[in-house]
């Protein structure tokens, strides 16, 4: 991966106003969470543009975390290597996070922490947490939490956060119970008193309020790919706790009760924590041949215990869904930081010749979105589908564009009931693996079907068209040249790439999945620079629509992605030989969301070539 | 005129439950037990869509292809089968689940799984054809296979067996019972029993292998199950549709009612045996192993616990004939969900 130089900004004389990055240093299990998705809320309640990253390690206690928060008039949503403000809560990374503040920029931190501050080029505010923790109501046991509270109430004076958004904020966090509102803005507001009274502002950041998030909700992708699942019918999922998918499958055991109960209080769903990955797909791949829809979502280490199941299920005929919240690996890895190195594993899939379309969502409105667009893709297609989210969409807090409800109806696809048989009208009598149609997607029964012809035997085996064993090497030839081309088919319903063009660009981008913000707001940067580019966000796989156009009438082509191999490259090269030396592959890989400094840096780097 | 073919109160010949012909070897208790399964359910009177077929990978496992070729059926993974049943069984619960597998599907790769569908009381039945080797990969010692067996290729077993028994009924499993495939009377009231069960009901059918492990000392043997077969109690069943008659002589038998109300009749042999009592059980299979006996008949069982669908509150209807109006919740809640979004 290449590295680049931070651009550091000189020091600003005028106020800067809603344009700058906060970083928050504290121990994970402390509370901090709620302190700092106040302030994203906060301000966010304030119109003002915002995204916020939880950078935390793979324990429960004890350990660093930090928390960062960009305010982005310009509404850019990518993560920044730079931050303004740095507010130290952790003597464990102490050091480092003084070290982290740009020139300029504030350091606010507990002056129970008896570090020296090193640095003249700040604005350096000791805050006494224990002190103002002890003047609130808070009982003993929890002013280690409401502590971080201190901080919330400082920031908001020393910038100009509204109270009122924060208590907002809180009645939204505690789901409007008025003890813990009340407590923790009591203690916000003694710190917020407590700073307009003893602290000398210094530094020339602040908040404006503004109207950059009216059309926008705040939601994390995972809550964002369970409702869509939950709209999308979904009615078996079967699932095993992973990080950063496990808050999956418990959103929509969190919102499904409410949204899919009959009035008679009944359920049409059923749930199930399985005993293991293997465990979880072969339930779903049992309820989906069973017609009914099913979805497990895990990550990479659980897609490899997959595997196997998969291979059944693409030969079988067997729609489900499999969601990969990504994080990085090989191996264990890093359990807590975002990759996107799993598109060559979830695209091939299995052993033999394998392949499944791969959703790749490029939000969370779109996690939403293809949460139900999956369902329909698996059951029209009979065969697995693999969406790709990430641990920064999954797990992060996101202003995203609001839900929008499914603009289709449920499509069950190809399925034939005891009437479908009797009325059975075309020139050959119906076979499981029978393609009338043309299209490679056979017409399917489902268990529960009564008719005495309905039945039939599924085996990961040879098979001939009405599912008998076969090992005729004809047979076997014509069934696997039938899947692909009903691979060809999924080119057409798989979603198509999104473009978004710049006058006179020659060059372009071609990307998925989480590092739109950050190209996007690259795009702007490159522009600015006298290099405008193209850039092409891939929407799913098989490549369909404009990808190969867009090849073809641009002179180069960076394909962005956060993996060692440039995956996504190396699928094209594949997919499109003839444009393979146009491709150049730029790989972001270090288990942080990449920058758009990154983009602009490693672009600018090659075209000066 | 030609003579009338016996047919069953739903009106289906025996030929209704009869599958493809089989490809195991000859004399395979396989086969036998295939059988027995075709006449339970004819005489069950069940109709064959109402039943479903799972399997793993094995000689085992090819078995279902050999019976009631008019119910779906699924040929899973090797030990994977449970999950799969799991699953598919949610559709429509008015369906009742077969599951085939053998030592190498269970009692390997597969006892993970096995445990946990024991524990979940997946209502279904699931019969283990035992053999102690793996047939289709031509004579390995499987899992279940007994200390100091010797095969052709593989020498002597060093290690001790797995007693699936023994495993089930420590995983909670709620019926759970043990034959020989060279015994129909009793496999074939097993299964019916089985049938009934409103919960996992696990069969453990000791099937020699005549190919790879039938020699006279070995466990899985036809000649040494039929001389050291134990068998507890004769097993009689006694459907629910029929006025219920009990043949035994009071003290000397237990009524088991199963969950459809039709009741299975042991006849004890020997001392009082009570299959509803798990420590009992344990510790006679423990004797039993010790007097190198093969116990059979039903060990244990319990219908008091709950099946898995108890727990989920399920719409009448099968889920999976659940139309698109009831699974798509409408639009005004999302608009909610949407608002309160923050």
């Amino acid at each position: 991966m290449r590295k680049f130089m931070t651009e550091e900004p000189t020091p600003q004389r005028g106020p800067v106003v809603n344009d700058f990055s906060i970083t928050v240093g504290t121990v994970n299990g402390s509370g901090s969470q709620t302190s700092n998705l106040t302030i994203l809320r906060a301000l966010f309640k304030m119109g003002i543009p915002i995204s916020g990253k939880n950078l935390f390690p793979s324990n429960i206690q004890g350990l660093p975390t930090w928390y960062t928060i960009r305010v982005s008039k310009d509404g850019y949503l990518a993560r920044r290597d730079e931050h303004e403000i740095v507010i130290a809560m952790n003597p464990a990374s102490f050091s480092h996070d003084l070290a982290d503040c740009l020139p300029g920029g504030i350091f606010i931190y507990d002056e129970g922490i008896k570090q020296a501050v090193t640095r003249d080029d700040i604005s350096v505010y000791p805050i006494p947490v224990k002190a103002l923790t002890n003047q609130s109501d808070a009982p003993a046991k929890l002013r280690g939490y409401v502590g971080n509270m201190v901080y919330v109430g400082v920031l908001a004076q020393l910038l100009g956060i509204d109270l009122d958004k924060i208590h907002q904020a809180l009645d939204f966090h505690f789901s409007g119970k008025e003890k813990p509102i009340a407590l923790n803005m009591q203690v916000i507001q003694l710190a917020y008193d407590w700073a307009a009274e003893n602290l000398t502002k210094t530094d020339p950041y602040r908040v404006e309020a503004m109207d950059g998030t009216k059309d926008y909700i705040m939601a994390d992708g995972n809550t964002a790919t369970a409702l869509g699942t939950i709209y999308g019918g979904v009615q078996f999922v079967g699932w095993y706790p992973i990080t950063p998918a496990t808050s999956v499958p418990e959103e929509i055991n969190a919102n499904i009760p409410k949204l899919r109960t009959t009035p008679e209080g009944k359920a049409t769903y059923a749930v199930v924590q399985a005993e293991d990955e293997l465990a979880a797909i072969g339930m779903i791949i049992g309820a989906g041949w069973a017609g009914l829809r099913a979805m497990t979502a895990t990550s990479g280490p659980g897609i490899s215990l997959m595997a196997e199941y998969t291979s059944l299920a693409y030969f079988a005929e067997v729609p489900i869904v499999v969601w990969n919240v990504q994080r990085m690996g090989p191996s264990t890895g890093l359990p807590t930081r975002t990759s996107q190195g799993d598109i060559n594993l979830c695209y091939y899939l299995g052993h033999g010749d394998t392949k499944h379309p791969v959703l790749l969502p490029g939000s969370v409105t779109e996690c939403f979105e293809f949460g139900w667009k999956a369902l329909d893709i698996a059951e029209q297609l009979q065969t697995p589908v693999f969406a790709l989210s990430d641990l920064d969409f999954g797990m992060n807090h996101w202003m995203t564009k609001p839900f929008e409800y499914p603009d289709q109806p449920i499509n069950r696809g190809k399925i034939l009931w005891e009437e479908d048989l009797d009325n059975w009208d075309k020139p050959l009598p119906w076979g499981r693996y029978l393609d009338i149609d043309g299209d490679g997607i056979p017409y399917r029964t489902v268990v529960g079907n009564r008719h005495p012809k309905s039945a039939y035997f599924t085996r990961g085996t040879g098979h001939d068209d009405y599912a008998n064993y076969s090992e005729d090497p004809t047979v076997w030839a014509k069934n696997m040249e039938r899947l692909n081309k009903k691979f060809e088919t999924a080119r057409a319903i798989v979603p198509g790439p999104e473009l978004h063009p710049r006058a006179g660009a020659k060059i372009g981008i071609i990307a998925f999945g989480s590092t739109d913000p950050a190209i996007r707001e690259a795009c702007d940067y490159l522009e600015a620079d006298g290099i405008p580019v193209d850039y092409l966000r891939l929407r799913a796989l098989p490549i369909n629509g404009d990808v190969r156009s867009f090849m073809e009438t641009h002179e180069r082509i960076y394909v962005v992605e956060m993996n060692r191999d440039g995956q996504l490259h190396q699928i094209l090269q594949t997919e499109l030989p003839e444009y393979s030396t146009k491709l150049l592959s730029l790989s972001h890989n270090d288990g942080l969301p990449i920058t758009a400094n990154w983009v602009k840096a490693a672009i600018t780097e090659e075209e000066n070539k | 005129m030609a003579r009338p073919v016996q047919v069953n109160m739903v009106n289906l010949t025996k030929a209704d439950y009869r599958g493809a012909k089989s490809t195991l070897c000859q004399g395979c208790g396989h086969n036998s037990i295939a059988n027995q399964i075709i006449a339970a359910c004819y005489e069950l009177n069940i109709i064959p869509e109402n039943i479903v077929k799972f399997s793993g990978i094995g000689c085992s496992s090819k078995s279902p292809t050999y019976f009631l070729s008019r119910s779906f059926g699924f040929n899973g993974l090797h030990g994977r089968m449970p999950s799969l049943a799991t699953g598919a069984l949610f559709a429509d619960t008015s369906i009742k689940g077969m599951g085939i597998s053998g030592d190498g599907d269970t009692a390997s790769i597969g006892m993970g799984q096995f445990k946990h569908i024991m524990r979940r009381n997946v209502p279904m039945v699931y019969i283990v054809e035992n053999n102690g080797v793996y047939g289709l990969t031509k004579g390995q010692f499987s899992a279940t296979a007994e200390e100091g067996l010797t095969l052709k290729k593989q020498g002597q077993n060093p290690y001790m067996p797995v007693d699936l028994v023994w495993e089930a009924i420590v995983s909670n499993a709620t019926f759970v019972a043990r034959s020989f495939a060279g015994d129909p009377k009793q496999v074939k009231p097993l299964i019916k029993a089985a049938l009934s069960h409103n919960g996992i009901a696990f069969l453990d059918i000791v099937s020699p292998c005549v190919s790879f492990n039938n020699q006279d000392i070995s466990h899985h043997s036809y000649a040494w199950g039929r001389e050291h077969e134990v068998a507890l109690h004769e097993v009689d069943y006694v459907p629910a549709e029929e006025e219920i008659m009990v043949d035994y002589e009071e003290g000397n038998a237990i009524d088991v009612e199963m969950h459809d109300g039709s009741i299975v009749v042991l006849r004890k042999l020997g001392n009082d045996y009570d299959p509803t009592n798990k420590s009992g059980a344990l510790c006679m299979l423990e004797d039993a192993n010790k007097r190198n006996e093969l116990i059979t008949g039903l060990i244990y069982i319990n219908t008091e616990q709950k099946s898995i669908f108890d727990f989920y509150d399920l719409v009448d209807e099968p889920l999976n004939r659940l139309t698109a109006e009831q699974l798509r919740p409408p639009k005004e809640t999302l608009d909610a969900i949407n608002t309160r979004m923050f």
